[in-house]
Parts: structure tokens; C-alpha cells; sequence
């Protein structure tokens, strides 16, 4: 794509049709929660947009971010949007390396100070600095450095929106979220591991069409995907409410479609959009497949318990605990009554000694 | 940690080690009590059966007093039912007693448990209400009293606002909720909330020693 390009010259050059445009920025401002009346002003927005740089760094991750983004089965109205991007730095993407790289970085923050997006994946170790550099730099140094002209950032990933797998327990590279480090700029999470690609293209499109961040959520992720729990938008919810629960994930209810709660489904405590947005193409989600949600848009979810285990079963560990409280609960009252008895028989001993 | 968290693991897991000592505490400091000696001669001697009798003639009112209790004594019946079906048969609560137990049941409809929550949290508001502005009852009630049936009142309701979603995100309303069962658990035997313990040894017991005496219960 040429630089002064329009997003909308671009798209229609790729072979995007008006319709297909159209059905696009409808499927946007739905997606928003934007009124019907919003759709004219996504498109005509959107179709005048010139290409905003974006600078994306990868810190602590595992790809699955950028590769939920770019690994799509047929490029997508979503997918060429990403395109028309001025992606100036992304070291797993870009064709250039090492110090044409890092001046890539450099001069696209320079010729667009206060105006680009910066896009964060992975988290970032302050434990010591040494655990994860990028040309000698470390990833906290890099991001402060790229944060400090950024009209807004967008934190990819669970790992970037809440330090992610790397920040569960012990922590060993003392593992911490982009909005633990960056207070002065107004940051997007879009949580998930990896996040829905098209919550990712969602939140460009809004800032190519409002210049502005989303409505958030209190973790500050757009509410517009993050409003509503896996739960209450899943298509297995009726047997929930029915009662039918699948015991196995192979047995007569998971064959039927039942719910997956008692198999430790996290979807009550997840929100996300996987349940109406889904993956590959709209295919399907993790529940569709028949396994459980394991919560991974939520902050800490490798720290709460088996995957496995219902959300009610609670997490005190094991049962002998309560078995010591039992037994010393037994034992403590044992003792009082045998010391109000001995009580007893010496205030009766006392009595008959007196009289 | 997250209230949840907090809720779900340590929150919980004090509150019924405070549970489960505090009741054996007081259920074996209380039935090793050494009663005084009775040294009257026995005037029957089926102590077991007349134990067993007065539980049963205890659990319906009096006939001198039928019409004056009525509606106390069945809407008790009414909303403890209500709470069990609501607390034993909704199945979450059902996956928990399992982790705990080992061993579950089959659960109904939520319908179904909503209604019977809604039908408990109605008669509990109407008894406490009554509590509060009849004339005795207040004379007879304390703090304990009072605390007691809104520590009751509170897992109901917030359970009804988890279920619902009304008020907050599902995780912060499943918090409460379980904060409100820990502090039930907590001050269960410690309060009058223990009669769930204590009310049939204690009948059995009264009974027992009315058969002994002679006594017509």
C-alpha cells in the first residue's frame, strides 16, 4: 500500500467490494454497539483514513498473538485492514533486522511523534533486565521509550493486558502488564490467549473512525467485546439452567451438547466474545469443540486452580485440613466439658466439706 | 488476589475450618456436660423412645397454642424447606459438596431454585419484620436473633443477584456471595443459627428426662 493511499482506496484496490465494505463497517458498529445510524460515519471514516503507523512490540509472548492475527484461512476485510496499517516495526513480520530494524523503529516514532499507535504483545520482566531484550534493549527501556510518544496503546495479548502465563505464579522474571509500567497513555487491553482477531481489528477500526479509544471495561478492555461473559452468551447456557451437565467428555451429555460447568468451564467468570464472535472464520470456539473455557482473557487465570475443576468447588486444596479442624474441634470440646466436669466435682467437694 | 479468589480459596477454606471446629466444640462440650444426677426413682424407664417421641411431638405446635403460632410454625417449616432445596439441589452448590464430600446428587431446574430462594427470602423478610414489631417477640429477641436471620437472608439474596446478574459483573456478585456463606459458617456456632445442631439432641434429651419423670410431652 502506498503511504498516501486512502484505507478505503486500498481496500477497493484489493479487490474489497462496496457491498463487501460496507457489510464490514455495518458488522464494526454493531460490534461497537454503535446505533445503525453510526454505520455512514464508520464507513465514510474508515474510508478516508490514512494509514496510522503502528509500532508493535513483542516482549515476553509466544506468537500466538500475532499469529491469531495473520494465520486467517483467506485474507479478510479484517486481515487487509491490518495490511493497510502502517506496520513501521514488528520484528516477527518485517523483512528488515537488526539495526535497519531498530532505525525503522526510530524514525517511525520521530516523523509521527503523538500520532501513532503503539501495539505491545508479551509482558515485560522487571525482575532483571536481562531476561528478554530486543538489540540490547531491554524490553522495559523499549517500552517506555516507545510508549512516551504514543497517541494510544494497545496491550495484545493477556501477557501485555496482565503479565499473562509468564506472571503466573512464581513469576520468575518478575513478569508485569504494559499498564503497570505506562500511567501517562491511554491503554486498550485486548486480553486472550491469543485475542479474537477481529476484537483486534475492532479496536484500529475505532480509532481510525473516532481518533479515540473505546468505552472500557474496569480492565480496561473494550467493553463492546469484553461487556458480556462467555457464559451468558453461550448456546449451551439452556442445559445450565436445566440442569444437564456433561460428567466426562466423552459421555452421553457431552455427545448431547450439555453444559461443561461441572468439567470446569470458566465461561460464568470469562468475558469475552468468543461465544457470538468465534474463531476461524466465525467456526467456532473452545466450548463448540466440547472442551471447557480456562478463562484466558481474565487476569491470573493459570493461578486459579485446575482447569478442570467447577467454579464452585471452591480452591482450599485438600480435605485434611478440615479433617485436623475436625478432630481439634472434637478435642477442644472434649476438654471444656471433662474441665467443667473436674469444676463441677470440686465445687461439690468444696460444698460437702463446708456443710 | 481478586475477591474471588480470596472467596473461593482462603476465604472459604478458615471459614469452614471455623465451622466444623466450632460446632464439634460446642456439640462435645455440650453433650460430655455432666447433668445432674437425677435421684428420684424412674417413673418409666423407655428413655430412647421418649426422646425419640418428643422430637416428634416438638416439631408440631402445641394445641393450646395452635392458633396463635400457626403462621410462625409453618412459614418456618416453610422457608427451612425452601433453603434446603435451594442450598442442597441447585447444582453448583452440588459440584461443591461434592469436592467436599466426595460424592453428589442429582440437582433440579434453576427455575425451580429460584423460586424456592425467592419463597425463603420472602418469609424470612416477613419474620424478621414481625420479629421487629411484635410486641413479645421483640421483648424475647436479642442481637444474636437478628444477626442471625440476616446472615441467613444475605446468601439468599446475593445468591438470587449472582444468579440474576443484577448490580455487578458476575465474579464480584459470586464473591459476596460466598463472603456471605463464610460469614454464615463463621458465626454458626457461635449464634442461635447452632440450634440446626443443638435442637434435636436437645429435644431428644428434654424428652428422655420428661419420660423419666413421668412428664406428659
Amino acid at each position: 500500500m502506498r503511504k498516501d493511499q486512502s484505507l478505503g482506496e486500498y481496500l477497493f484496490s484489493q479487490g474489497v467490494s462496496r457491498r463487501g465494505f460496507l457489510k464490514f463497517c455495518s458488522a464494526t458498529a454493531s460490534l461497537m454497539a454503535l446505533p445503525p445510524s453510526m454505520v455512514g460515519r464508520v464507513a465514510a471514516a474508515l474510508e478516508s483514513a490514512r494509514r496510522p503507523s503502528v509500532i508493535w512490540l513483542s516482549f515476553q509472548e509466544c506468537t500466538g498473538c500475532t499469529e491469531s492475527l495473520t494465520r486467517s484461512h483467506a485474507p479478510t476485510v479484517e486481515s487487509l485492514i491490518f495490511d493497510a496499517i502502517s506496520l513501521d516495526y514488528h520484528h516477527t513480520l518485517q523483512a528488515a533486522a537488526g539495526f535497519a530494524a531498530e532505525e525503522a523503529r526510530e524514525a517511525a516514532m520521530r516523523e509521527n511523534a503523538g500520532k501513532y499507535l503503539l501495539v505491545v504483545d508479551g509482558s515485560i520482566p522487571i525482575g532483571n533486565p536481562a531476561y528478554s531484550t530486543i538489540a540490547g534493549i531491554s524490553n522495559l527501556d523499549m517500552l517506555k521509550e516507545s510508549a512516551a510518544n504514543a497517541a494510544a496503546i494497545i496491550a495484545v495479548g493477556t501477557c501485555a493486558s496482565f503479565g499473562g502465563i509468564p506472571h503466573a505464579n512464581p513469576n520468575p522474571t518478575g513478569a508485569v502488564s504494559v499498564s503497570d509500567i505506562i500511567k501517562d497513555k491511554p491503554i486498550i487491553n485486548v486480553s486472550g490467549c491469543p485475542p479474537i482477531p477481529v476484537v483486534i481489528t475492532g479496536v484500529l477500526a475505532h480509532f481510525l473512525t473516532f481518533g479515540s479509544i473505546p468505552d472500557l471495561d474496569e480492565l480496561g478492555r473494550p467493553k463492546a467485546f469484553f461487556g458480556q461473559s462467555i457464559h451468558d452468551r453461550c448456546y449451551r447456557r439452556p442445559f445450565y439452567e436445566r440442569g444437564q451437565f456433561a460428567k466426562t467428555f466423552d459421555d452421553e451429555g457431552a455427545r448431547l451438547g450439555w453444559c461443561l460447568y461441572e468439567l470446569g468451564c470458566k465461561g460464568p467468570t470469562t468475558y469475552n466474545a468468543c461465544a457470538t464472535l468465534k474463531w476461524n472464520e466465525g467456526t467456532s470456539f473452545p466450548i463448540g469443540s466440547g472442551h471447557g473455557c480456562i478463562g484466558c482473557s481474565e487476569p491470573d487465570f493459570w493461578d486459579k486452580g485446575s482447569f478442570y475443576r467447577p467454579i464452585s468447588a471452591g480452591l482450599w486444596g485438600s480435605r485434611e485440613a478440615l479433617l485436623g479442624a475436625a478432630a481439634a474441634g472434637a478435642a477442644i470440646g472434649i476438654g471444656s466439658a471433662l474441665a467443667a466436669r473436674s469444676r463441677k466435682k470440686k465445687a461439690v467437694a468444696e460444698e460437702a466439706k463446708s456443710s | 488476589m481478586t475477591l474471588l479468589d480470596f472467596a473461593r480459596g482462603p476465604g472459604l477454606q478458615w471459614s469452614l475450618i471455623i465451622l466444623i471446629a466450632g460446632v464439634l466444640w460446642r456439640l462435645g462440650g455440650t453433650i460430655l456436660l455432666n447433668a445432674r444426677k437425677d435421684l428420684s426413682r424412674p417413673r418409666h424407664k423407655g428413655t430412647l423412645t421418649d426422646g425419640l417421641k418428643v422430637i416428634a411431638t416438638r416439631s408440631l405446635p402445641a394445641h393450646q397454642f395452635e392458633k396463635r403460632i400457626r403462621f410462625q410454625h409453618f412459614s418456618g417449616y416453610a422457608w427451612h424447606i425452601a433453603l434446603f432445596i435451594s442450598v442442597l439441589f441447585f447444582a453448583p452448590h452440588i459440584f461443591f459438596f461434592e469436592s467436599l464430600l466426595g460424592f453428589g446428587w442429582p440437582g433440579l431446574p434453576n427455575g425451580i431454585i429460584l423460586a424456592t430462594a425467592a419463597i425463603a427470602v420472602a418469609i424470612l423478610i416477613a419474620l424478621l419484620i414481625r420479629r421487629a414489631s411484635h410486641p413479645v417477640q421483640r421483648l424475647i429477641s436479642n442481637a444474636d436473633d437478628y444477626i442471625s436471620i440476616l446472615l441467613v437472608i444475605a446468601p439468599l439474596v446475593t445468591g438470587i443477584l449472582a444468579f440474576a446478574h443484577v448490580g455487578a459483573r458476575y465474579p464480584t456478585l459470586l464473591a459476596v456471595h460466598l463472603l456471605s456463606v463464610e460469614a454464615m459458617f463463621v458465626w454458626f456456632p457461635f449464634g442461635k443459627l447452632m440450634h440446626a445442631a443443638l435442637t434435636f439432641p436437645s429435644r431428644f434429651q428434654a424428652g428422655a428426662s420428661y419420660g423419666r419423670k413421668g412428664v406428659r410431652a
